[in-house]
């Protein structure tokens, strides 16, 4: 009687989900950045009720997230490492890719400032004095897109991170920012998730609005491989829906209520802004 | 909330029943069977003990990619494909304590049965509901292994809201967010339902007896 209780409630919970109407469903590969500001429970059930179809989100960093695209174990990517993109793009894997938005990177540290970077406004430069000062770095270490920015700012520096001053925390970003700060270390951070986490962190912004620190979002659309299950229909309404006035709305909106401000800035339709 | 755990539970409670169906009645034959296939299985059952649900978890999604073997099911990143791999997990756990269980009751039982000249069919009846008090304790064990597991449910779950959002990967996600206060709730109500099962498992174990 229990047995039969329980299997018709999961038969309930299984049938539930309206796969069979619209195909499989769509699957979205993106960052962690996006789900830890809380952008994609907007956004995501915004797009199911508009266009009907099924989302599942698999949050991981640009670099899974791409290679999730290259396999087609994805229809559809939101990610933030454009020179990465390019390359994947290059290769034939992506059906479009269009700019959605962008917010900015930040470099975070403890109140005190130990390396005294505070003001600096070139990204690298203060790496170098964070360098110069030994102070701790945590470093996402995860290929993500923060994590593909970081080592290219460690390149412009002219510095091989590597010592016991820089962690790798092979986390995600809200993760990384807790980590770095009960070690009283700077990291690099989107400007989004630590203003939606600054509440229970005990770091203050060194540097921001550094030219070298703009945070970029593209949506891709993935090129199914055939004869493999996959949803392009819903990939590509997924990618028109972001970028559509209601999808730009969202973005723009996003954040104003609950942090006092957006944390991004729309891209794909400059005259809504 | 409600909905998180109401399909924690489901999950989990499906995973063990299935995990059971299997592995009580392998430990049966492992204690009461003659072939000599039951010590390849008791073998399974004692180094699945020591399964990672991160090992089982990647095996499952590597299967179940759309790029893998199994893709065209179109199963990964639902229910199903986190059932199955707790199943896999729980299987070696349920069964080798339930061959400890029959084990202990079927030291003198049985003899002492025979000697009375009680048939067999009725004997192993007697034998079953002897030990099905500590049978419960060992698939309540399953249980809390299952609920309790996020490696594997992150990998073949995906954590999507709604759909595959259990207790353990909805509190990751909140630690991840910096909502401390949601992944307390989180974990409060897995140790509530830990509580109501041990609970239930007393009440009904003191009735058997």
């Amino acid at each position: 009687m229990k047995t039969l209780a329980v299997c018709s409630l999961l038969w309930a919970l299984l049938s539930a989900a309206p796969s069979a109407a619209a195909g499989p469903s769509v699957i979205l590969a993106t960052t962690t950045s996006t789900q830890d500001t809380g952008l994609l429970d907007d956004l995501v059930p915004a797009f199911e009720r508009t266009s009907g179809f099924q989302v599942k989100t698999i949050a991981v960093g640009t670099g899974a997230a791409l290679a999730m695209g290259e396999k087609g174990d994805a229809d559809v990517l939101l990610v933030h490492a454009p020179s990465a993109e390019e390359v994947y793009m290059s290769r034939g894997r992506g059906l479009s890719r269009q700019l959605v938005m962008h917010n900015a990177f930040m470099i975070v540290g403890p109140p005190s400032d130990p390396a005294k970077v505070k003001g600096i406004g070139i990204a690298a430069d203060a790496f170098k004095r964070i360098v110069a000062a030994g102070s701790p770095f945590v470093s996402r270490a995860d290929d993500s897109g923060t994590n593909i920015k970081e080592l290219a700012l460690w390149k412009d520096a002219g510095v091989t991170p590597a010592g016991s001053w820089y962690i790798k925390s092979g986390s995600g970003m809200g993760d990384t920012l807790h980590i770095a700060s009960q070690k009283a270390a700077y990291t690099l951070t989107d400007d989004g998730t630590y203003l939606a986490q600054r509440s229970t962190l005990s770091l203050l912004p060194v540097v921001e609005g550094a030219r070298d620190l703009l945070n970029i979002y593209h949506v891709i659309v993935v090129k199914p491989i055939a004869g493999r299950v996959g949803n392009l229909a819903g990939g590509q309404a997924f990618a028109a829906y972001v970028v559509s006035r209601a999808g730009q709305q969202l973005i723009a909106s996003f954040g104003k209520e609950k942090f006092g401000r957006a944390l991004f800035t729309p891209d794909a339709m400059p005259a809504s802004r | 909330m409600a909905a998180i755990a109401a399909l924690s539970i489901a999950v989990s409670v499906t995973a063990t029943l299935v995990a059971a169906l299997f592995a009580i009645p392998g430990a049966f034959w492992i204690v009461h069977g003659r072939s000599t296939g039951r010590v390849l299985l008791l073998g399974f059952f004692n180094v699945g003990l020591g399964f990672p649900p991160v090992a089982v978890g990647l095996l499952i999604a590597f299967f179940f990619w759309r790029s893998g073997p199994l893709g065209w099911f179109d199963l990964l990143y639902t229910p199903g494909t986190m059932i199955l791999a707790q199943v896999i997990v729980i299987i070696p756990l349920v069964g080798s304590l339930a061959v400890i269980a029959l084990r202990t009751v079927d030291a003198t039982l049985p003899h002492q049965l025979a000697a009375l000249g009680v048939p067999t069919a009725t004997r192993r009846r007697l034998l079953l509901r002897e030990a099905a008090p500590v049978l419960a304790a060992c698939v309540v064990a399953g249980f809390g292994r299952a609920i309790a597991e996020v490696g594997a449910a992150q990998m073949t779950g995906g954590n999507i809201e709604g759909q595959t959002r259990v207790l353990t990967t909805a509190t990751m996600l909140a630690v991840g967010k910096g909502e401390f206060g949601q992944a307390f709730a989180y974990v409060a109500v897995l140790l509530g339902i830990m509580a109501v099962i041990a609970g239930g498992t007393l009440v009904l174990q003191a009735r058997w007896r």
